[in-house]
């Protein structure tokens, strides 16, 4: 079977996807809960969506559907602090240095096959960013992984919503073509302020500085109504809204960042304005001020060991991970990548091999340390009493590269399961061949006089089908 | 008779655009099949036409002696069909290939400088109006109504904001003698990519925050003229912006939504709005039948089936997803139908009588039942815009627009007789009907220059 069906079992998954919450008895696996120690030959119960209880010798309700997990290994849904999947029609709305008008809730596409693949890869939570065009880029969410629900069932309930921003090279169109564009019927390519480091971290301030005008003018008509006059009220604006509700802490800020001197310019820019970044994302020079964003009291979000494709991002050390959370840095491996996210258990791996974190401290990476920054760590990020079932089970140690997801579950859903998957994939084989062999026989012969307008196709006649061909 | 049809053709024939056209101060088609959609057939009836309007349908109704008279047996009369978002009768701007949206859309827009953000109001027509473009020498009309239609719920096709529709009779003899309508409802379409060339936005999801921004807007306008209306003395006069009064006009929106996610992203957002609307595309509704049942809103399902790209690259192996929809997509309509969801249809991105006869064709095969396939393509369409008291289905006083067949619609011997609209008799030619010769052949509308290129 080639590559590209192996994952298209799509429809199939729908029925078992969208089942109700069971009683559930995961028993015999070494439960690793990240927050607190791992459990050999422990058991996971789980209720109404939720762990309910955690132990050696759980006994099954009546109820309960239960799973022999001798020999396997049990964590926490994995999180993903970047990630642009699900993205429709564009993750830029490039056009502008701030685009906070634009929402990734609005284009969220549930039916993304990369949410699958990442589910199969034992992720379940993923933090949706706007791209990194622009200075100040569009409203983030953070979802979880419920393949078949839709996008708005597919949102983090509760969770606090983000916006992306963004310093250094991209914002400032370093790789464009003649850094600008070409406007309609213009001679000369319009460049997009700014050009310059300097000039991204103006928009920034300035935007804040407009944003603090805005709030006050609102603030100003909210107080004439209430005295009971009748003044024309200010424009919605949907660009300054969002701003002003990071300045309220209503908002999460995650800023696409590669040098120690922007990082501090944008905590300097913080300050000044009065409102907190929440992660900086990437982050390769974190290392060098840790301390910094550990005193700012923002995470870091950034890569186990990629690095070097643009000059920005060549003072890099795989040990950056485990630096920054020496000096006190919440810190999290991310993806950025429908690849990557698939086996972010191996990212957190890697933090062993660099730097020394235990076992606890890397799969932390990839799960607790993910959800505070994602300020969801009351729900998810660990297996805990009282927290919402999203689980995986290894068939082997998860920081092991043999080790591959069997099942995962949300919300003690099972979203994923890797015998059902393979189950099922004849059967859609089965289904597609009907379709294309219908379509092939639906499809008149190609036309000799059309083929032989269009350039010597006659030669080398078309079949109409070719895709028995695979 | 033989000889004024002689004639008739000597004019069609060296006339522009060989409409065919012949007006009687009465006509009167007897003892045909008459589809009257909104009240019973008659296996044998009579339909009178005078002036323009319907005057007499029924079973045992006269024929006043001034009239034409047309022995219908054998002939099947249905009212004509309407199109229920087309851009027929805006003709095509000079030197595009194939006309209508398709070319429209891709016409750069010449006048418009790059956009920074919404207060700029890209790509934003929506102060358009199709009743002031439309022209009869449109040469799709022709193909249309040569087809069985004879109306269309007509639109402007340039950018997010396209304009205020029209719905109008596909013939006439001026522009202004088409509408029937007007305004009708503002399309909405979804722009996207030129990353930096036209400006903001170039996304999806720049192109919905510019809908909403637009709409919070056009609430703010609206409440700042009213505020400055009762007391203008000491007050800054809000600005005029024709953007918001083409908003402000329009009585519904037509939103796009052709596959799953599409659909239920729109039902979540249009509410927003605060203004009726519909969805128009749906060809992967057959996931969604409930929900859309659930939503209660009208839809526009496009009759452009998708298929396989023909001459793509053959290495391309389509997914299970591209598959079902091309399969299920023509199943559509006989879902809504069957669930009682109200929809009608477009032919928009069809070129040619044939193949939209064949499209229609392809819904009835694949489960819609004749009667609700006539249905969807008469009365619906004019129950959705508010003009079913004038238009839509074959009764006393309402606009003379019937299609007179030999044999039942659907059908592929079935030919189209007679084409009466607002009165006007056209007898659209075989030629037209059966569309252009396999391996290509003349584009309906095109001139033999044209051709050579």
């Amino acid at each position: 079977m080639s590559f590209r069906n192996c994952f298209l079992a799509v429809s199939l998954l729908f029925a078992w996807a969208a089942a109700p919450a069971q009683t559930i008895l995961i028993r015999n696996a070494t439960v690793m809960t990240v927050t607190k120690g791992t459990l050999q030959n422990g058991s996971v119960l789980i209720e109404n969506g939720k762990i309910s209880a955690i132990g050696k010798n759980l006994s099954a309700p009546a109820d309960a559907t239960v799973v022999d997990a001798s020999g396997k290994y049990l964590i926490p849904g994995i999180i993903d602090c970047h990630s642009h999947t699900a993205v429709e029609g564009g993750v830029n709305e490039g056009t502008v240095s701030d685009s906070s008008m634009v929402n990734i809730r609005d284009v969220l596409n549930p039916s993304d096959i990369n949410i699958y693949r990442a589910l199969a890869g034992g992720l379940t939570v993923s933090n949706v960013l706007h791209g990194s065009a622009n200075a100040i880029g569009g409203q983030t969410v953070v979802i979880k992984l419920r393949w078949g629900k839709t996008a708005q069932e597919m949102l983090f309930e509760g969770a606090t919503p983000g916006i992306k921003f963004a310093l250094g090279e991209n914002p400032k169109r370093a790789g464009e073509p003649q850094q600008g564009f070409l406007a309609q019927g213009a001679t000369a390519p319009e460049r997009r302020y700014p050009g310059t480091r300097l000039g991204v971290e103006e928009v920034i301030r300035q935007s804040f500085i407009e944003a603090k005008a805005y709030q006050a003018e609102w603030k100003e008509y909210n107080e004439k109504v209430a005295k009971g006059e009748h003044p024309i009220p200010p424009r919605k604006d949907l660009r300054l809204d969002p701003l002003v509700e990071v300045l309220e802490g209503k908002r999460y800020v995650h800023a696409h960042c590669y040098r120690a001197d922007e990082i501090l310019m944008l905590i300097r820019v913080a300050d000044e304005m009065g409102f907190k970044i929440r992660t900086f994302q990437h982050v390769l020079e974190g290392y060098k001020v840790a301390k910094e964003i550990a005193a700012h009291g923002a995470g870091a979000s950034t890569f186990s060991d990629w690095w070097s494709y643009k000059i920005e991002a060549f003072d890099a050390t795989p040990y950056n991970a485990a630096v920054m959370a020496k000096k006190g840095v919440v810190v999290s491996l991310n993806s950025d990548s429908d690849e990557l996210q698939r086996h972010l258990n191996l990212e957190a791996a890697k933090t062993m091999r660099y730097g020394g974190l235990s076992e606890n401290e890397a799969l932390a990476m990839v799960t607790i340390n993910p959800a505070k920054q994602l300020g969801i760590d009351d729900k998810v990020g660990s297996i805990e009493v009282g927290k919402s079932a999203d689980l995986v089970l290894f068939d082997k140690h998860p920081l092991s590269g043999f080790s591959k997801p069997e099942k995962v579950w949300i919300d003690g859903h099972q979203y994923f399961d890797r015998d059902k998957d393979l189950e099922t994939r004849p059967e859609f084989e089965k289904k597609k061949k009907v379709l294309q062999d219908r379509e092939a026989a639906a499809t008149p012969a190609p036309n000799r006089r059309r083929s032989g307008a269009s350039g010597g196709a006659e030669a080398n006649p078309t079949t109409p089908n070719l895709e028995e061909n695979k | 008779m033989k000889q004024a049809l002689v004639l008739l053709f000597w004019v069609g024939s060296f006339g522009s655009g060989g409409a065919f056209a012949q007006s009687h101060s009465a006509v009167a088609i007897k003892d045909a099949h008459v589809v009257t959609v909104s009240g019973e057939d008659l296996p044998k009836g009579t339909v009178v036409m005078r002036d323009g309007l319907i005057t007499e349908v029924g079973s045992a109704v006269g024929v006043p002696s001034d009239a034409w008279v047309i022995d219908g047996t054998g002939l099947t009369i249905y009212p004509g069909f309407i199109d229920a978002m087309s851009s027929w009768g805006i003709p095509p701007p000079a030197g595009s290939r194939g006309g209508g949206a398709a070319a429209q859309a891709t016409a750069p827009a010449a006048t418009e400088p790059r956009a920074h953000g919404p207060e700029d109001r890209p790509q934003t027509f929506s102060y358009e109006r199709a009743a002031d473009d439309v022209l009869p020498s449109d040469g799709r009309l022709e193909t249309a109504r040569a087809a069985g239609f004879t109306s269309a719920a007509t639109y402007p096709s340039r950018g997010i904001f396209q304009g205020l529709g029209a719905m109008i009779d596909l013939a006439g003899e001026r522009g202004r003698d088409m509408v029937i309508a007007q305004p009708i409802g503002q399309r909405i379409a979804f722009r996207q990519g030129g990353f930096g060339r036209t400006g903001f936005p170039s996304s999806l999801m720049g192109n919905i925050s510019y809908v909403r921004q637009l709409f919070l807007d056009l609430d703010q306008y609206q409440q700042a003229k009213q505020i400055y209306a009762s007391n203008p003395t000491g007050n800054r006069r809000p600005e005029y912006d024709h953007a918001l009064e083409g908003l402000a006009e329009s009585p519904r929106l037509l939103l796009p939504a052709d596959e799953t996610q599409q659909i239920e992203r729109m039902l979540n957002f249009a509410p927003e709005l605060k203004k009726p609307f519909l969805l128009y595309g749906l060809h992967e509704a057959y996931e969604r039948i409930d929900l859309l049942k659930k939503a209660n809103v009208p839809l526009i399902v496009n009759l452009k089936w998708p298929e396989k790209v023909r001459d793509g690259d053959p290495t391309e192996i389509s997914s299970m997803r591209e598959l079902t929809m091309r399969d299920r997509a023509p199943a559509v309509p006989g879902l809504l139908a069957k669930a009682g969801v109200h929809f009608a249809f477009s032919a928009e991105g069809i070129e040619n009588a044939a193949d939209l006869k064949k499209a229609l064709k392809k819904a009835v095969d694949a489960g819609l039942s004749r009667n609700d396939a006539i249905r969807a393509l008469t009365l619906s369409p004019a129950e959705i815009y508010g003009v079913a008291d004038r238009m839509g289905s074959i009764a006393k006083g309402k606009i003379a627009n019937v299609v007179v067949m030999k044999g039942d619609a659907f059908e592929d011997k079935t030919t189209v007789e007679y084409v009466f609209v607002d009165g006007q008799e056209f007898h659209p030619s075989k030629e037209l009907q059966q569309g252009p010769p396999a391996g290509g052949g003349r584009r309906p509308g095109a001139t033999p220059s044209e051709e050579l290129q």
